[in-house]
Formats: structure tokens, sequence, C-alpha cells
């Protein structure tokens, strides 16, 4: 059998975005040993993606702003089928998590007071995302990471781990292996957090980088846990669409909350077309309105085109199949317009939006503030994932936590823009308390060989079915088509029969997965990666399939053509998906949450 | 149909050569483009660090026709196609295995720099007050994406191998950050003068240079700490004056 190291923390977290990184800081900060496992280099994660900003309810732009009202604007966005109590915490702990960020180093864009700047977004009825321009991420991620490389946390970098190891009902181990070298590691600890992120790497189309393949759903599926809400994915409706190699690659939402229009290929702002009855009288119905409100009119309402991203999105899908796209399929985003109401146009548009500049400048040869950018729908959020505890964030797995997008419930059947960076700050720091507690009533466990030895032939088997001569095939043909699958049967608008189908040709896919070879050696060998990767990617595929298939109703990210109106018996209903005693998936109907009197009060003060 | 060659490196830290490739370009590809291209067609076992694909995260740094360069960001239309593209992996680092350079080194040098000290909070509840004119500057160095092509292009850790001396333009920009933060109250000058190097730089620029943040990293970050460390240890008359009224800095 092939060798292999082995290393023991208290708590161990897997994946170092935000979610990852905080839940590390905190457990350390117990004085427990901590480890740290990430795919890529350390600050790399796809959490330097972020652009918009982290909400949290500071009230500095805005002071009729509190949680109560966050609270109230993220269940409405999520179509009152998330978990309220997360719902709950996260408004109510973000702006703490947000002030401790400043005392780390992150530098925000600042008022003419000197506090902490927030802008507008979808959704949310207030000015409420704090932000460094457009790239948040980029300082969020900083900022955790060189706070935490004081804390004695030990980095284990460029490491993918392929299996959780079980000791009864708790996880007592992870197992992996270095991408640098290609050996095999053991990774043994009393509390595992998971904060691996998404998986729109099964989608064609997609924002998402390489990571994103669903590692910690389909780790914590394969270990017994229960994952919920996976028919809900957030489609963002602007993403690059031309040139073709840049598909997908995210277009802030922040273009549209500085001011930025949504035109078809006749000029007309469609978004005035079609504004939902629960968003009606939140929203400008003229242009001159939208655009006061965009410059700080606190009387002012909403542009249509900051409603949620599962609206906007299915709005500009209706566009281009309706024939008014775009050239390159689109439609256009046209933040250049303003030069008619600002006389310094160009330079508050690069000040505003630097990243979008220069990305546009770079790489599609195109000055954003001379001309309208080309924008259509990408696979960007998984709002469905792995079942937690809202306060702890333990899966229904003993000993495993889960934060970040791997998580689910927060959002329910769609996510707020900038609820995301909050959303990993205060449950990654929730997951790093609880499992460092944990730990610490948990004594140390054992770990089951077999499960090890099976693993390593697992994951050699793409190898060494190579060395058969001729036998096996490329695992990237396989991600291909499992993305074109996905892409085509499983995308924004969705029909029983397409899905049906989905399931049919995932199965088959997986056969083909069994038999991928990759050829080569072991060290940062991408093949390799790829193969091992598949089986994750066709698991969280499959359990999106099934769950989006089983329900017929319409609600946030999830439409179906063929149940096009929400159904009342549907909204009191979550999908869970577990795997069977017999390894096959289930999926199963639980209701929603009960939320308590004095949060349905809220709410309704909002409506 | 256009196709391109490229020259690219294979091999490991043992050694290696370049081998060609052909493949065909489209409208608006980018070098990373065309090397995963090659890695599905024609060699499974390439191997190239990526993440963001957007020039975001800084993880494919390389060298193409021989400048330092996010493969990412860099498109195929500003290359000349008629002859052989070659890339290679950045030289400043050890290699290990194709574009892939071993770069943990820089990750060990910042745990060297103090870290963040803020002065107490000036508001009641615990938050602080800062004017944006006062952080632009700051905001400017926050923008690295540690890409460390400015690491990779300086003479004195990519032609002299000064590792254990010196800290490279990267560093010094994060020790500008955290030092004209204007929360923070760490005193890093003495590390800058003696463990971290700064007298090494001679602001040749080449860093400013290939930032593809466009930092200025020179003129911004460089110079003004190395005044700050003329200033405090050999500026002969403020010697002189703070001996006499005990004045720091």
């Amino acid at each position: 059998m092939d060798s292999y190291k082995t290393f023991e923390y208290d708590v161990l977290v897997i994946g170092a975005g935000g979610a990852g990184l905080r839940a590390s800081i905190e457990a350390s900060a117990a004085g427990i040993s901590v480890g740290l496992v990430c795919k890529s280099l350390l600050g790399k994660a796809h959490t330097v993606m972020a652009e918009g900003g982290i909400a949290a309810a500071l009230s500095n732009v805005d002071d009729r702003d509190d949680w109560k009202t966050h609270f109230a604007d993220t269940m409405r966005g999520g179509q009152y089928v998330n978990n309220y109590r997360m719902a709950e915490l996260h408004a109510q702990e973000a702006p703490e998590r947000v002030h401790e960020l400043e005392a780390w180093g992150a530098v925000f864009d600042r008022t003419g007071d000197q506090k902490i700047l927030q802008r507008n977004f979808g959704g949310h009825k207030y000015p409420r995302l704090a932000h460094v321009g457009d790239r948040t991420g980029l300082e969020m991620i900083r900022t955790l990471q060189d706070h935490g490389i004081h804390q004695g946390i030990d980095v284990h970098m460029e490491c993918t781990i392929i299996r959780l190891l079980k000791e009864g009902d708790r996880v007592t181990a992870a197992f992996g292996y270095d991408r640098e070298r290609g050996k095999f590691r053991l990774f043994k600890a009393r509390a595992i957090v998971l904060a691996t992120g998404g998986y729109g790497r099964a989608y064609k189309i997609t924002s998402n980088s390489w990571e994103y393949t669903g590692d910690g759903h389909s780790l914590a599926y394969d270990a017994g846990a229960d994952l919920i809400d996976m028919e809900y994915l957030q489609f963002h409706p602007t993403g690059m669409v031309w040139p073709p190699s840049v598909r997908g690659i995210l277009v802030t939402e922040g273009v549209r909350g500085e001011g930025g229009v949504l035109r078809n290929s006749e000029g007309n702002r469609f978004m005035f077309d079609d504004i939902p009855d629960l968003y009606k009288d939140q929203t400008a119905d003229n242009p001159e309105e939208g655009w006061i409100y965009t410059q700080g009119d606190k009387e002012a309402r909403r542009p249509p085109e900051l409603l949620t991203r599962d609206h906007v999105a299915r709005c500009i899908i209706r566009e281009i199949r309706e024939g008014r796209g775009s050239p390159h399929g689109g439609v256009f985003l046209d933040i250049a317009w303003i030069r008619e109401k600002l006389p310094n146009a160009p330079e508050h548009i690069k000040r505003k939006l630097p990243s979008m500049y220069h990305q546009f400048k770079e790489l599609a040869n195109l000055d954003i503030t001379e001309e309208p950018m080309e924008v259509g729908p990408t696979t960007h959020y998984a709002m469905g994932g792995i079942r937690v505890d809202g306060d702890t964030q333990m899966s229904t797995v003993q000993g495993l936590f889960a934060a970040g997008e791997c998580a689910g419930g927060m959002h329910g059947a769609n996510r707020l823009g900038g609820n995301s960076l909050s959303d990993l700050l205060v449950f990654g720091k929730r997951a790093g308390e609880y499992a460092a507690e944990f730990a610490k009533e948990n004594g140390a466990t054992g770990v089951d060989d077999s499960a090890i030895a099976d693993t390593i032939q697992w994951a050699l088997a793409p190898i060494e079915r190579q060395e058969a001569e001729g036998s096996g095939e490329s695992p990237y043909q396989i991600q291909y088509d499992l993305q074109d699958t996905m892409q085509e049967l499983v995308g924004i608008v969705r029909t029983q029969e397409e899905m049906d189908q989905a399931v049919e040709k995932i199965a088959a896919l997986k056969q083909r997965a069994d038999q991928a070879a990759a050829p080569g050696n072991r060290e940062f060998y991408p093949g390799w990666d790829t193969a091992l990767d598949l089986h994750n990617l066709l698991t969280i595929s499959e359990a999106v399939a099934r769950a989006a298939a089983r329900r017929q109703e319409s609600r946030g990210a999830h439409f179906r053509e063929d149940y096009p109106d929400k159904d009342e018996e549907w909204g009191k209903t979550s999908l869970v998906v577990k795997k069977g005693g017999d390894g096959t998936m289930e999926v199963s109907r639980e209701p929603v949450m009960d939320i308590p009197a004095e949060l349905q009060a809220i709410i309704e003060e909002n409506r | 149909m256009t196709t391109a060659t490229f020259k690219i490196w294979r091999g490991d830290a043992e050694g290696g050569d370049f081998k060609d490739y052909d493949t065909e370009i489209t409208e608006g590809m980018v070098v990373l483009d065309a090397v995963h291209q090659i890695q599905a067609e024609s060699a499974n076992d390439l191997a190239v660090r990526w993440n963001c694909k957007a020039g975001k995260c800084g993880s494919c740094s390389a060298e193409v026709n021989g400048m330092p360069r996010l493969l990412c960001m860099t498109r195929m239309d500003t290359i000349d196609i008629d002859k052989p593209i070659s890339i290679e992996p950045i030289k400043a680092f050890p290699t290990m295995r194709d574009l892939v350079t071993d770069v943990s080194w820089n990750f060990e040098v910042k745990k060297t720099i103090k870290k963040f000290n803020p002065r107490p909070p000036d508001a009641e509840d615990g938050t602080w007050r800062m004017a944006q004119e006062d952080v632009d500057r700051v905001q400017e160095f926050r923008k690295c994406i540690e890409c460390f092509l400015c690491q990779d292009v300086c003479h004195v850790l990519r032609d002299h191998q000064k590792t254990e001396e010196f800290i490279g333009p990267r560093f010094l920009v994060y020790t500008a950050a955290l030092d004209m933060h204007p929360l923070d109250t760490e005193d890093r000058l003495e590390d800058l003068k003696d463990a971290h190097g700064i007298g090494f730089c001679n602001i040749t620029k080449c860093c400013t240079h290939v930032c593809p943040e466009n930092i200025t990293i020179t003129d911004n970050a460089i110079i003004p700490l190395k005044e700050r460390v003329a200033d405090r240890f050999y500026d002969p008359l403020k010697k002189l004056f703070r001996r006499l009224f005990g004045k720091k800095s």
C-alpha cells in the first residue's frame, strides 16, 4: 500500500476562503491546535473574486437601518424558506464581524464623516454593503490571512481532501493528498470544519474557479450528512459574455448599485416591464426616481435593476429568448450613460468600479466609461448545502461542521448580494468556536485502517488504469460533458422532462468516470486532480437534478417552466438529500422550520 | 483557422526543456486559455497554477516571451503569433514542475513582518474614524494580489538570490501598507533597515514596471520607506536633535 504522512489536530478546517480562515482564527483563539487545508495557495481562494461588499446593518449611511430590516430583507430575498435562525444571527452579528475586520487592518472606503462607507445592492432596503471599491473580497481574504498567519495555525497549501473517515457516528479524520508532490496525507482531528465553497464547475458558464467542485458538499454526503435546499442555485444575472474565453466571469452588481442600467437591443430598460408584487412598493416606477436612489436620495425607491438576482436573471433570459438580446447573446449593461448626469462621470466610474474598468479594458478591449457592456447570467452561488444547526454550524454528523457557501439554509431560495461575505464571517466564526468547543469536550478517536486502504486504492485507480495500455477515458472530456448536461438541462429555466433526462445522463457519466484515466506522474498533476474531482461534481450534480426535479413549483432561483407559480404547500416544504442505506441517493420532504412569533412580527412590519 | 506554436518549459527541479505545442487561437483568447487547451488536447499532465482567471488572485504568474506576466491577463492578440511563443516558470524561485514554482518563501517572509497594531478605538462603540484622503495611499498598496511578479523581476532576488537578507518589493509594499495605515502604531523601521534589507533596493523600478495592478511600488512605497529609514538612522542633524530634545523621528 502507498504510504502516507499523519498529522493530528484538535480542529481541522478544510478550505481557506473567508469562512475557513475565520473559523481557523476563532478555533486557534480558543487555545487548541488547528490545521488548515486548502487546494490553492493561501489567499487565492474564491473569496478574492467577491466584488461588491459585505452586507451589515452598520447604519453609517442611512440611520434607519438595523438588524431587523436586514433580517426581513434576507427572508424576503430567500422567499421565506430560509433557516430563520441563521438569517437572524447573521443580521445581528454581521456589524460586529465587519468592525472586527477593521481592527485587524482592513481599510474600507469612507463616508464624509470618516466611518465605513456603505453602498446599495439588490434586495437591500438601505445602503448596506461595506466595501473597498469593487475588490472587497480581496480586502477581506487578505485581512483574515494576514491576521491568521500570526495565530499559530498549521497551513497545508495545495492539498486536496478526498474522503472523511468516521468512527461510529462521529467524524474522526480527513484523508487527502498534497498536490505539489502527489503524496497522501492523513489528518486526524477531534472536530472538522468544512468551508469548501460551492460547485459552479458543474456548469459550463460559471463565475467560479477550478476549485469549485463541491468537495465539501460531497465529502459530507458520503459521510452520511444531510444536504438541504439543493435545488436552489443562483445564476448571477451579469456575467461577461464576450469574448468567448471570458464567458461567465462576474460583473459586479455594484455596477447597477452605482446607477448602471440594463437595456435590450431596442434600447428599452426592460426591467421596468416586470416588477414582482413582493417588491412593488419598494421599486421605482420611473428612471429618474431610480437614478436619484442610486445617488443617495432617501425618499426615492430602488431602480428595478436592483431587484433580486433570481428575478433579474430570468428577465435577461426572457429578453434573449424573445430576440431582443445583444449581438453575442446577452443584454446591455450601461454605466457610461451617467455622463448625462455627472460632469466627471469617467473618473467617477473608475473610482467606484476600478476592477470592472480594468477587467473590460484588458479582457474585452472595451472602455466601460464610453460603451455599454454585454452581460448574461452565469452560474454563481449554491444556496443549497450541508444541513447545519443554526447556532453551532454542526451538520447531522457528530463533530462535522460546515460554514460559508457549502452550508445550506441561510439564504433560502435566493441569496442577496453582499450576504455571502457576511455569511462567511458570521458563520465561519461560529463554526470555529463550536468546533473548538466540541474538540475540547470530546477525546481523540481511532481511525479505520481499511477505510484508508480503500481510499488509496480508489485514488490511484485513474493512474493505474492508464498504465494498462489503451484503457480509460480522459477525465477532461467527462467533465466537459457533465458541464454541457447541467448547463442545458438543469439551468435557469427547468422542466420535468429535461431534469429526468439529466438524472439519467449523470448516471451514465458516473460509469464513464469510474473508467477515467490520467496519464502521467503524480506531482502537480491536473489530469489526476480532475479525475478525482469528478466524483464530487457528479454527486452534487445528481443532488441538484434530483431535488430540482422533485420541487414542482417555482420559487426564488428555482424556476420551473412547467410549474411557473409559487405553491403554498411547497412553500412549507424543504427538500433533504441523503445517502440511503444501499448507497443510492434519497430525496425527502421535510417541513420548513417554523418561524417564532417575534421574528414573524419583524417580517410583517417590513412587508 | 489560426494556429500558434507554443514553446512550453516542461520539467522539474532536476531540469527540463522546452517542448513545442500547436493549438488553435480564437477571438479574445488569453495565454492561459491556450495553456488549458494544450493541457486538455495533448498534455494532460502539464502543470500550471491558476484560479480566478480574471486577474484577481495572482496565481498564474509565468514568463511569456521572457516577460513576467499573469497568463490570464495576457491576450493572444497582443502577441506576435507568427513566431513561436515561449512560456516558462518565473525564475526567482525554485521550479517544482513545468510552469509551477515553489513560492513558499514568500509566505514565510510575511510572518517576519510585525503585524498590524491599531491605536485604541476612537469612538465609544469601539470603532475608528479615518478620512478617505488619509487611506487612499494605503488602499493603493492593498490592491496587491500577491502574484509575486515584482519579486520575480527584482534583480536582488532573481540574480543575486539574497533571500536571506532582503524581503523584496512585495513585502516592502506590505510593510508600507502597514506603516502608512492611519491607525497603526507599530515601529518597523529597524527591521526594514536590518533584517528586511531595504538598502539592497537600488530603485531600478523593474517591480513597478511589471505590476499587473499598476501599483507604483518604487515611488509610493519603497522610496518613502527608505526616507523614513534614512531620517531615523542616517540624518546626523535629526539624530542630534532627537538626542537633545528626546523626540522620536
